[in-house]
């Protein structure tokens, strides 16, 4: 007998998609319990499309593949001391951010992958939700390989874990995983599959990759190259949950618009980090944040959202005062971190007069006129031996936990600090943005819980009074990873190696 | 109309596979980026094993894709013999 | 004459990470250890999960079972990421081969009838007895993030199970020529065969269990340790005697990659036993109910698939593998 010839469909779902049954013997919502909360609908998981129809065994075939050759490298870049060919030391300080922010926050979305993965009713969702989880495990893993041979030569790296639970901007990206993962199994995959791993993730991996190539880190261009074909899969999964959930019931538009309208704007502002970091800390720049944001989203989102129209969503209103803020983020936020470096686990520095050339060319609104002449004060104050540092804590937004340094770029005001408040239950929140103010009055349950780091510290729970005391708790080596570049420990060596005074 | 695109690491096969994309999507463009080929294509693009395997020279797998994708953009159609890209709108 | 390449030396300011380093020494430290130990979120959460608001995101109290440290239950395997998918690849590259051949020469066709049935009835549904071994262990995964050590094998086990469910299908393909028709009739056999109800009880009672260290102890130790003395020896040899061994060639992945599990499930469950007599007195609970349930679920199974003796053969191999754990009756 001659065997009929399957197709990937069919033989996936002959593979996989049969594999479930209808529970006689307990409540199968015993075993599901948690399809309902949201108020979505679905009439009929067998319209799950997936996909990449990946087996098991394809998958550990073609993922053993990419880890031979990841650690390959891995190993020659150790053993052939890679980090002297990064272009400047100052570059190490924008991987620091990376580990001690990004790869825990990984293994957080491991585990909600995880959860979700145990939870939906289907099961072609509950496997891309598994291939999920245990991709986002590999990419925290290949992380903590990948700056492993960092961490031996510079300071910085080997706190990550232990700061990523305390540290006050690191909880920031924690408080964006925190929030998805304690959500309904919908909202998370909505906010981290399509709102982050869609429509964001070019902004996120995109400038880290690039930056990387562009300043001689094989490691980490590296690792983001093997991990580039995960995201592949991950996007896919993020295009197909939406089309999904609105094309099951027409309930669901409303409660996934209010999704996109919320993790749209808490993605985006996660990423300020990444705007500063290529406009500020890059000794090779490849792109600014302005272009970054123009290309990745204004049109590759734009057409996005085009395509999703036929379904009733709109684009999140969040994205004209993004293009506003876009030509002030990078500068406001690397400002913050300059100012507050003492309190930092990375170096910061005035850019030299030719990084001020490149700002003014890329911004040429905006540059010259708000921030050339803060920075050229501050080198100036450097010269004097009075490198300025700020005293005092910054306040933090109640939602997105960023220091309040954002302007009114909406009003045409980026001057005046952007500031808004809510009361609830008696206790005033404080807010950075007409959008942080909404999520926090749409769940305020939810959100007065936040364990920001500069309230925690005035109530002595960071250790005790005194930025000393601060430190310890946060276990930040004082006049090794915080402060200036110039005359830090990284400074020092990267001068010994290179032979240079 | 949007464009879709695909991105492979860049390294020998991949060039086969960036070959066999040219020869049967005439329209599409191709860019050589750092460690990345880009190809983009207006509506729809379309990998077909037999192309691949024409211009590699033995057997080819389409979801040994999977190795050297780097990014894509587009709907994605996947079955033995292709791989396709494409926007609805 | 020797040859040295002269490298360029430079002192590192550090061997590993800080808490790598705290666990360990300041000394080169291995992938497992860096990938492994001491990265998992355990305090200063910021909201309650909505969906289970008693306990925090990561929390040690889901499982009533406690730990001074629950990086003691590291993996003896050692298998991180990388490791394991590789481990994985190279059994996947022999059974390809395996199933490959068992096409290209149409083994299928020299399987008597009785073989075939014994398949049909008794192999395919196991299917969706490995799709509930997925699904257990996610609910481990989901609910172990406190520990990457944990976390990473169960979720590595339950990955595993799925693809072991797709085997089993393909093996089924193997002998209805792609049609799909056994695997259409192994779920009529999972859902209506009398010898089959016990056991699919058993699987759902499993997947409404909360503690998700019952559900481990239910699952990977009890339930395993009898199907795969069923299975993996016993109908094994029917199989062999019978005619049937050239479908050995298709389990063979099922099987080697059970026996090196269960070092992991034993090393688990050991080094669980030795922290506390609390500890050893709740698995021996857990054993003692769900081994009672097990008993009920496989009788009509293992009478039918094979005689009376086969279950009590089983239960045999289950108390030597609690015996040699410490938790012997």
């Amino acid at each position: 007998m001659q065997a009929k010839k399957l197709n990937v469909k069919d033989k996936y779902r002959l593979l996989t998609r049969d594999l479930d049954w209808d529970f006689s013997y307990e409540d199968r919502k015993e075993a599901f319990p948690y399809e309902e909360f949201e108020g979505i609908k679905i009439t009929d998981w067998d319209k799950w499309e997936d996909p990449f129809r990946l087996t098991m065994d394809a998958y550990w075939k073609y993922q053993a593949e990419k880890e031979k050759k990841l650690y390959a490298i891995y190993d020659a870049f150790a053993q052939n001391n890679g980090h002297l060919n990064i272009s400047d030391a100052r570059y190490v300080n924008a991987i620091k951010i990376f580990l001690t922010a990004v790869s825990p926050a990984e293994y957080a979305s491991s585990n909600g992958f995880a959860w979700a993965g145990r939870h939906y009713g289907g099961m072609g969702a509950r496997v891309a939700a598994q291939m999920q989880s245990i991709d986002e495990l590999r990419h925290y893993q290949t992380q903590i390989h990948a700056m492993s041979h960092y961490n031996k030569y510079f300071d910085g790296f080997e706190e990550f874990a232990h700061m990523h639970d305390r540290v006050w901007y690191i909880s920031v990206v924690k408080s964006f995983f925190d929030d998805c993962r304690s959500a309904g199994p919908f909202e998370y995959i909505v906010a981290v599959s399509f709102a982050f791993e869609y429509v964001l993730t070019n902004l996120l991996f995109v400038p880290f990759m690039s930056g990387a190539a562009y300043n001689g880190d094989m490691a980490t261009v590296t690792f983001g190259f093997s991990a580039q074909s995960d995201e592949a899969r991950h996007m896919t999964l993020g295009l197909e949950i939406i089309k999904f959930l609105l094309e099951q019931h027409e309930d669901n538009v409303p409660i996934v618009q209010q999704w996109l309208d919320k993790w749209l704007w808490r993605g985006y502002r996660i990423l300020s980090v990444v705007a500063m970091m290529m406009d500020y800390m890059l000794p090779q720049k490849f792109m600014s944040w302005k272009e970054a944001w123009e290309l990745y989203f204004e049109e590759a989102g734009g057409a996005l959202f085009k395509d999703l129209e036929r379904y009733g969503i709109k684009m999140p209103e969040c994205a004209e005062l993004i293009r506003k803020e876009k030509d002030h983020l990078s500068h406001q936020a690397w400002w913050t971190f300059y100012s507050w470096g003492q309190a930092a686990a990375f170096h910061t520095w005035t850019p030299n007069a030719e990084e001020m050339d490149w700002l003014s060319e890329k911004y040429p609104d905006t540059f010259d006129k708000y921030y050339r002449g803060r920075l050229e004060k501050a080198a100036e104050l450097e010269e004097q031996g009075e490198r300025f540092y700020n005293s005092g804590l910054p306040q933090l937004c109640q939602t997105c936990q960023i220091p309040m340094f954002f302007t009114e770029c909406g009003h045409d005001e980026p001057e005046e600090i952007s500031y808004r408040e809510s009361v609830y239950n008696d206790e005033r929140f404080h807010f950075c943005s007409d959008m942080c103010k909404t999520i926090f009055d749409n769940e305020p349950e939810k959100y007065v819980h936040s364990w920001l780091p500069v309230h925690q510290i005035f109530q002595g729970n960071c250790g005790g009074e005194g930025l000393d005391k601060v430190m310890e708790y946060y276990n930040m080596g004082v006049g090794e990873m915080n402060l200036d570049y110039k005359g830090s420990p990284d400074e020092q060596r990267w001068k010994k190696w290179k032979g240079v005074a | 109309m949007s464009k879709v695109m695909i991105g492979l690491q860049d390294n020998d096969e991949s060039r086969y596979i960036v070959a066999a994309i040219e020869e049967d999507n005439p329209t599409a463009v191709v860019h050589y980026e750092p460690a990345i080929i880009r190809v983009e294509n207006e509506g729809s693009l379309q990998i077909n094993r037999g192309t691949v395997e024409e211009h590699m020279g033995c057997d080819w797998v389409v979801q040994s894709l999977h190795v050297n994708l780097v990014t894509l953009t587009g709907n994605i159609d996947e079955d033995d013999d292709y791989f396709r890209l494409q926007w609805n709108s | 004459m020797t040859i040295e390449i002269k490298t360029s030396k430079i002192e590192p300011v550090r061997n590993t990470y800080a808490h790598i380093a705290r666990r360990f020494g300041d000394k080169p430290a291995s992938r497992y250890q860096e990938a492994t130990y001491d990265v998992a979120s355990q305090i200063n959460f910021h909201y309650k999960p909505l969906w289970d608001p008693d306990h925090e995101l990561n929390d040690v109290s889901r499982t009533a079972i406690v730990m001074e440290d629950w990086y003691a239950l590291k993996d003896p395997r050692q298998y991180y990421y990388g490791a394991y998918v590789q481990n994985r690849a190279g059994l996947q590259d022999k059974a390809e081969g395996n199933f490959t051949f068992f096409e290209k020469r149409a083994l299928g066709a020299n399987l008597s009838d009785d073989v075939k049935a014994k398949v049909k009835v008794f192999m395919l549904p196991l299917r969706h007895v490995e799709q509930a071994a997925n699904l257990n262990n996610m609910h481990c995964a989901a609910c172990t993030n406190f520990c990457t050590a944990v976390y990473q094998a169960v979720m590595f086990e339950g990955m595993d199970r799925l693809g072991n469910a797709q085997y089993y299908s393909r093996i089924g393909l193997a002998l209805d020529g792609n049609s799909g028709d056994s695997l259409a009739e192994a779920k009529v056999e999972w859902m209506e065969n009398p010898a089959w109800q016990g056991v699919r009880a058993y699987c759902e009672k499993t997947l409404i269990i909360k503690d998700w260290f019952e559900t481990f102890v239910a699952q990977n130790v009890v339930f395993d340790s009898l199907m795969n003395d069923l299975y993996y020896r016993q109908l094994d040899q029917w199989l062999g005697q019978n005619g049937g061994q050239d479908l050995l060639m298709l389990t063979d992945f099922m099987t080697t990659r059970a026996t090196e599990s269960q070092r992991w499930v034993d090393s688990v469950l050991k080094t669980t036993v030795k922290e506390s007599q609390a500890n050893a007195d709740l698995i021996r609970s857990w054993i003692s109910s769900w081994r009672i349930r097990a008993q009920q679920a496989l009788e009509p199974l293992a009478g039918a698939m094979l005689d009376d003796n086969a279950l009590p053969e089983a239960f045999a191999a289950l108390e030597a593998r609690l015996e040699k754990i410490g938790l012997g009756a």
